[in-house]
Parts: C-alpha cells; sequence; structure tokens
C-alpha cells in the first residue's frame, strides 16, 4: 500500500448531485412499495401465485446479489491469502460492496419471505434441516454476513478511534464506545486472518448451493440449466464476476469523486478475467454436450435465445475483449467489459436459471413481475449506491487520489514502479 | 468480538453434526425409507363418478371456505380443469382419452403425500415432514413463507395465502392427519365417498388390491398403479381406464425427486471435511505467500 495513498474518506465531493438525486427518488419509491408490501401482504403488491412462488425477488435482490457481491472474496482471496499486495487498493472496496450486497440482499429476502418475523428460525438447532439445500445457504449468509461485519470494523475503529465525539446526551456513551473500539483493535489485528479464510469459505459453500436450489425441481427446469454441475457453474461464475464487480465499481467512484482511475492496478486485475471467464465457459459447453443438449440451443426458443444471450453477450465478447492487452489498459473498455460480465454473464444468468427455466406444470399465464416488486427492487440497487457513497465519503476505504491539476501528475508512475520492485 | 467468534465456531461445529446426521440415499432407487406399513389411499378413477362428495367433506374439515354444500353438486366445473388452491386442498376434473372422447372419467388431486418428499426435503426449517404413518404435515409455527417447497413439489400441491400480510400459510391436503392417527378414523374423503373410489389402509395392502383388480379386470384398467414407483413412491396411489398421459398427473421417473440435491449437499458436508480442508488450504497458502513476502520485502530492505 506503500505508494498508494491510504484510504482516506473521500471528502471533496458533495453527496448530492444530479444522479443521487435521481437515485435518492428511486430509493423513496422503493421504501414506499415495500411497506406497501408489508402492510398488504404478497397478493397485492407481486405477482407471485401458487403456480410461480419466486419472481425477481429471489431471482434478482437475493440470487443476483449474491453473486454480484463475490468481489468482496475473490479479492480478499487475491490479496490477503495469495498476497499480491498490489492489490491491496481494493480490498476496501471491494469488502464494502460484499458487505452491503449482502446486506441488501437480506432486505430483499425478508420482503419476499412470507413470515419475514421467522427469518431467525434457522439458527435454532430445533429447526435444522440438514437436506435442505436452502438451509445451508440461509446459514452460510448469515455467518459471512457476520463476519463481513467483523472483516469491516477495523475501518470503523480506523475512522474513529481516540475521536469518538457523540454529540449531546449520546456523550455518554463516548467512553463505553472508545475502550470498545480500543478492544477491538487489539484483538482485529491477531484474528483477522481466521475470519478472511473463513470469509472465503463460507462463500464458495452458499455460492455454490445457490447453484443447487433448482435442482430440485427436475421437471419444471429447462434442460438447457438443469445439470447435476449448477453448484459448479455457480461457483465458477461468482468467481468470475467479482473482479469485474470490483473494476465496474472502481471506474464508476472514479468517475463520480473525480478521482484518477486505478487503470494500472485494474488492467492488471482484468488479465484474471479472461482466464476465469474460459474455465466458466469451457465447462458450461463441455457440460453441454456432455448431456447432449445442444439441440436445445438453436430451437429458437425463448429460453435458448436467453441462453445465447448470455453465453456470447456476457461471456464471449468480454472474455475475447479483455483478452487484449490494449483494450484492458483503456477505462472505457474495462468498463464495458466488466459490465458485460456483470449484467449479461451473470446477472441474466441468474435471472435465467430462477425464472426463464422454470416452467411450473399448470402455469395459467406467465409471471411478470409487478410494479411494486420491480419499484423494491429498483430502490434495492439505489440505496445500495447511496449508502455506497455515504460510507466512501465518510470512512477510510477508497485510496485514490482526487486528480486536480496539481496533484495529478504525480501518481501516474508509481503503481507501475511499484509492481517492478515486487517482481510482479 | 471474542464471544462473536466463539459463536462462530459453536454453530460451525454443531452445524457439521446436523448436518452428517441426514438422511443418507442407500442404494439408486431412490427410495430411501420403507413405507409398506404407511398408511395410503388408493384412487380408483374408474369406480369415481365424479360427485364431488371429497371436496364438500374436505372442506367442511379444513378449508371451511363457507361455499354453500349445494355448490358441490355443480357438475360444470368440470368443464374447466382445476388445481388445489388454499381454499381447496382437493380437486376433482374430467378427463378422457383422445381416442374414446365420450369415455369420460374423473379423478380427484390432492397431496400425494410422496414416501421422499421433496417438499420435506426442500424445507430449511423443517416445518413439511413426512410422518412415519404415511402423512406428509406441516408445522405453520416453524415455517418462514420462503415458499421453496412450492419449487420443489413434482405435483405442484403446495399452495399459499399469499393474501394474507401476517401469518400467511402453506396450504395443502393433511391426509386427515389427526383423524387417521389419533382418532383412528378414515379421512373425511374417504369416508364420504358413495362409491368407495377411495380405499384407505397400508400402502402395502393398497398394492395388493391395485394389482388384484387389475389383473381380474384387465379390460377396465391399464397395467399401472400411478404412485407405486413414480418420484420414489406415494402414498396416494391411483388406477386408471387409461393411460396416466391423459390425466394431468405429471409423467415423472423412478428416483426420488431430492435425490440429486441431497447427494451434492451431503457430498459438500460430509462430516464438515470439505470446507474444513478448504479452510486449511487457504491458510496454509496464505501462510507460506506471506513468508515469501516478508523476505522479499526485506531483501528490497537491504537493496
Ligand atoms: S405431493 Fe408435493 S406436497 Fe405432497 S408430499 Fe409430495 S412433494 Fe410434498
Ligand atoms: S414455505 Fe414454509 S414449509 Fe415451505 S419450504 Fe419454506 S419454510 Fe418450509
Amino acid at each position: 500500500m506503500t505508494s498508494h495513498e491510504l484510504p482516506h474518506p473521500i471528502r471533496q465531493t458533495p453527496f448530492f448531485t444530479k444522479g443521487t438525486i435521481v437515485l435518492a427518488i428511486l430509493a423513496g419509491l422503493g421504501v414506499a412499495a415495500y411497506l406497501y408490501r408489508m402492510i398488504a401482504g404478497l397478493e397485492a403488491s407481486t405477482n407471485l401465485n401458487d403456480q410461480y412462488p419466486w419472481g425477481i425477488w429471489i431471482a434478482i435482490d437475493v440470487a443476483t446479489g449474491v453473486a454480484l457481491a463475490a468481489g468482496g472474496f475473490t479479492t480478499a482471496a487475491l490479496a490477503d491469502i495469495f498476497h499480491k499486495e498490489r492489490y491491496h487498493v481494493i480490498v476496501r472496496p471491494a469488502l464494502l460492496t460484499a458487505m452491503l450486497g449482502y446486506t441488501f440482499v437480506v432486505i430483499g429476502l425478508l420482503a419476499d419471505l412470507g413470515r419475514y418475523y421467522n427469518v431467525w428460525h434457522p439458527m435454532l438447532p430445533s429447526m435444522w434441516q440438514g437436506d435442505s439445500v436452502l438451509f445451508e445457504v440461509g446459514i452460510c449468509v448469515m455467518i459471512y454476513l457476520t463476519v463481513l461485519y467483523i472483516e469491516f470494523l477495523p475501518i470503523v475503529v480506523e475512522r474513529f478511534k481516540g475521536r469518538v465525539n457523540l454529540p449531546g446526551i449520546l456523550g455518554i456513551f463516548n467512553d463505553l464506545i472508545e475502550s470498545f473500539l480500543t478492544i477491538a483493535d487489539r484483538t482485529l489485528g491477531r484474528f483477522i486472518s481466521l475470519f478472511i479464510i473463513a470469509g472465503v469459505v463460507l462463500s464458495c459453500l452458499h455460492q455454490s448451493s445457490l447453484g443447487t436450489l433448482m435442482l430440485i425441481a427436475p421437471t419444471k427446469m429447462h434442460p438447457l440449466w438443469y445439470t447435476s454441475i449448477s453448484p459448479l457453474l455457480f461457483l465458477l461464475s461468482a468467481i468470475a464476476v467479482g473482479f469485474p464487480m470490483v473494476m465496474f465499481e472502481s471506474i464508476l467512484a472514479s468517475k463520480s469523486f473525480k478521482l484518477k482511475p486505478e487503470t494500472s492496478v485494474l488492467a492488471s486485475l482484468a488479465r484474471y478475467v479472461p482466464v476465469l471467464l474460459g474455465v466458466y465457459c469451457a465447462i458450461k459447453v463441455v457440460d453441454l454436450a456432455m448431456r447432449d443438449a445442444w439441440g436445445y440451443v438453436f430451437d429458437g426458443s425463448f429460453e435458448s435465445i436467453m441462453w445465447l444471450i448470455e453465453m456470447v453477450g456476457g461471456i464471449l465478447i468480454p472474455m475475447i475483449l479483455l483478452s487484449s492487452e490494449k483494450f484492458r489498459n483503456s477505462v472505457r473498455w474495462l468498463f464495458v467489459s466488466s459490465a458485460l460480465v456483470i449484467v449479461l454473464g451473470v446477472a441474466l444468468n441468474r435471472i435465467n436459471v430462477f425464472l426463464v427455466a422454470y416452467t411450473p406444470l399448470y402455469p395459467d399465464g406467465v409471471y411478470i413481475p409487478s410494479i411494486f416488486e420491480v419499484m423494491v427492487t429498483v430502490g434495492l440497487i439505489s440505496g445500495l449506491v447511496l449508502v455506497y457513497r455515504l460510507l466512501v465519503m465518510n470512512f477510510p476505504i477508497i485510496s485514490g487520489e482526487e486528480s486536480g491539476p496539481d496533484r495529478g501528475r504525480r501518481l501516474t508512475k508509481t503503481p507501475i514502479a511499484q509492481e517492478v520492485r515486487q517482481g510482479n | 468480538m471474542a464471544i462473536n467468534r466463539r459463536n462462530f465456531f459453536k454453530l460451525a461445529a454443531a452445524g457439521s453434526t446436523a448436518l452428517a446426521v441426514g438422511k443418507a440415499h442407500a442404494d439408486d432407487s431412490g427410495l430411501t425409507v420403507d413405507c409398506s406399513d404407511n398408511y395410503g389411499v388408493l384412487v380408483d378413477t374408474a369406480v369415481c363418478i365424479g360427485c364431488r362428495r371429497c371436496e364438500l367433506a374436505c372442506d367442511q374439515e379444513h378449508t371451511k371456505s363457507g361455499r354453500p354444500p349445494e355448490s358441490f353438486d355443480d357438475k360444470s366445473v368440470y368443464e374447466k380443469h382445476r388445481r388445489p388452491n388454499k381454499d381447496a386442498f382437493t380437486v376433482v376434473n374430467e378427463f378422457a382419452d383422445p381416442a374414446k372422447p365420450d369415455d369420460k372419467y374423473t379423478m380427484k388431486v390432492q397431496c400425494m403425500h410422496c414416501n421422499d418428499p421433496a417438499c420435506a426435503s426442500a424445507c430449511l426449517v423443517g416445518a413439511l415432514r413426512k410422518d412415519a404413518a404415511g402423512p406428509v404435515v406441516y408445522e405453520e409455527w416453524r415455517c418462514i413463507g420462503c415458499r421453496y417447497c412450492m419449487v420443489a413439489c413434482p405435483f405442484q400441491i403446495p399452495t399459499y395465502e399469499y393474501d394474507k400480510a401476517l401469518e400467511p400459510r402453506v396450504r395443502k391436503c393433511t391426509f386427515c392427519y389427526e383423524r387417521i392417527t389419533e382418532e383412528g378414523q378414515m379421512p373425511a374423503c374417504v369416508a364420504i365417498c358413495p362409491n368407495e373410489a377411495l380405499t384407505f389402509g397400508t400402502r402395502q395392502r393398497l398394492l395388493e388390491v391395485a394389482h388384484y383388480r387389475i389383473k381380474s379386470h384387465p379390460e377396465r384398467y391399464v397395467d399401472h398403479v400411478y404412485g407405486e414407483k413414480e418420484a420414489g413412491g406415494t402414498s396416494w396411489m391411483y388406477l386408471a381406464p387409461a393411460e396416466f398421459a391423459h390425466t394431468e398427473l405429471p409423467r415423472l421417473d423412478h428416483s426420488a425427486i431430492p435425490t440429486l440435491t441431497e447427494t451434492i449437499q451431503h457430498g459438500i458436508f460430509k462430516s464438515f471435511l470439505p470446507p474444513l480442508a478448504l479452510y486449511g488450504l487457504l491458510g496454509l497458502i496464505m501462510h507460506s505467500t506471506r513468508e515469501k513476502k516478508d523476505r522479499s520485502e526485506e531483501s528490497s530492505n537491504h537493496d
């Protein structure tokens, strides 16, 4: 981290801009729709029914949300476990994404659960049901969310230690919080690696198990996605989308905070992406061949078109783009290709598995999400971006330098200098 | 902090035992348990006269929808295919072999009370379970309302009270659990059936009856007891005058529906070994790369 600036709160930009105001409105609409769902129930607020028990709240808010939060564990593995030091600058942003991502996954899930107030039941040993894939997903997500908050603690400590100063009456807690931070500071350093590894293991477990979920409905699933290696595919695609997600966000953040984009770090991070995508793609294709399912690819059905978009737009094209050094060194192409992987390669894949591939036995019509479902989903995404911005502006997370007229120049060379020194 | 960590490991350790004791699929047949002395019901659609008394009895016993009894005499409902819902755990539909469109026959559907139920395997809090007596029962106080059971059921049986903002329930046929286990009675629908189209008994006995009927009246039945093998076998089974493909019962192979997911789950969690192994491996990598880094940092300091 030496040659980069240390992570610091980004304060130069105002919180509210045109963009954030739009996001705030969307988030507000989301809150309204969310409340409506809580008061009026699922029938009034969603288009779910006995034939389609799961909709976009599961496919997007939960399944896609978890996949896109994978950057947290892949980056932690790269920087903290494999000790590729130069990637330390992206560990904190990735951790924040994961922490917020999972938090919003849980908020989204609560909207979908009929008895959201029972969401803690899987924690009771008397309720455990080890045959259930969903049980494993639930337990892993709960523990992982805790691990993420613990991993985030050092950032809070760094920000507030010795500086706790609550306003007014709350001031009586100052000492208490201060001593908590001191204890945390002392213990965390020693144990944090245990949590980092645990986070990676837990992620591997539930990322793959999400892919096992739909395997319990063999007669309702389209053969393009029904494969016994679906858990492996989910894990591989989560790993493959982790870095693109970090790239995407980093570029967005540097645009919106007017920071110098970390092009050199991102470009070398991008080298991994075609490899990871390639493995995912190859296994997907071989699996299809072994199951003799190629016929479904070209039968012109809605499912086949969705599958092709996912494969070509979300995997092949970004794979080709990021294989070329020229594209990797361009912020614009990094952005485009990572967006393709995120939106078409992984988000669309999750939507395909959970919605498109699912055909109930006695459908009367198809499931189209209701306006409230869309409002909640859009609201959650907007809310996540806003909270991300708020935290980045108040906690030491991003290490980028402002690309102001007098400061921009001295940065460009340093990462490469460091790279040379470390012999990477 | 320290407490958090301890809890985590306690949970992990306890989790490993819970997952390890989950039932294992002993053989390839998909059948995990011997259900021959479970209770079941044989539905003989060749004998069913489509009077809908079973619907009425079920409504009075369970759903109490408030529909007047006469409304159950209405045969015009057969014009449209119906499915069970939160207000009707069983419904009767009319079918015909397309080759003999005039030979209509009627068939009631409800939960099949599978031997190895997908719904129960799916439920993360054990709110659905196969009782030793045969019924697959639902304990609503456990349920979190995730509706994964509805995704899982190969017969598309569980339905949901979407209209309720609080305490919505999964709704499906209970096999009159209390009546048959505690009160020693037959299910309400079986008891009311005027033509004895429904036979209540142990699964083994019902299979004998079913095969006997097919043998003695081969002109009346197809040689197929639906539910004997489908999806690993079910407590409710069917006889029909024509291929089941003409009815709404889905074509299923003989393996139990949860076989694949449970095999994967138990494979990953074999006494928690694979995750622990991964943990150890990552720990090793972390350790060794850190040493390398320290050394390289030292050497760069020396430069
Ligand atoms: S028919 Fe469906 S709801 Fe009934 S026991 Fe089988 S899987 Fe469960
Ligand atoms: S909806 Fe209830 S019964 Fe069904 S799987 Fe979820 S928790 Fe279990």
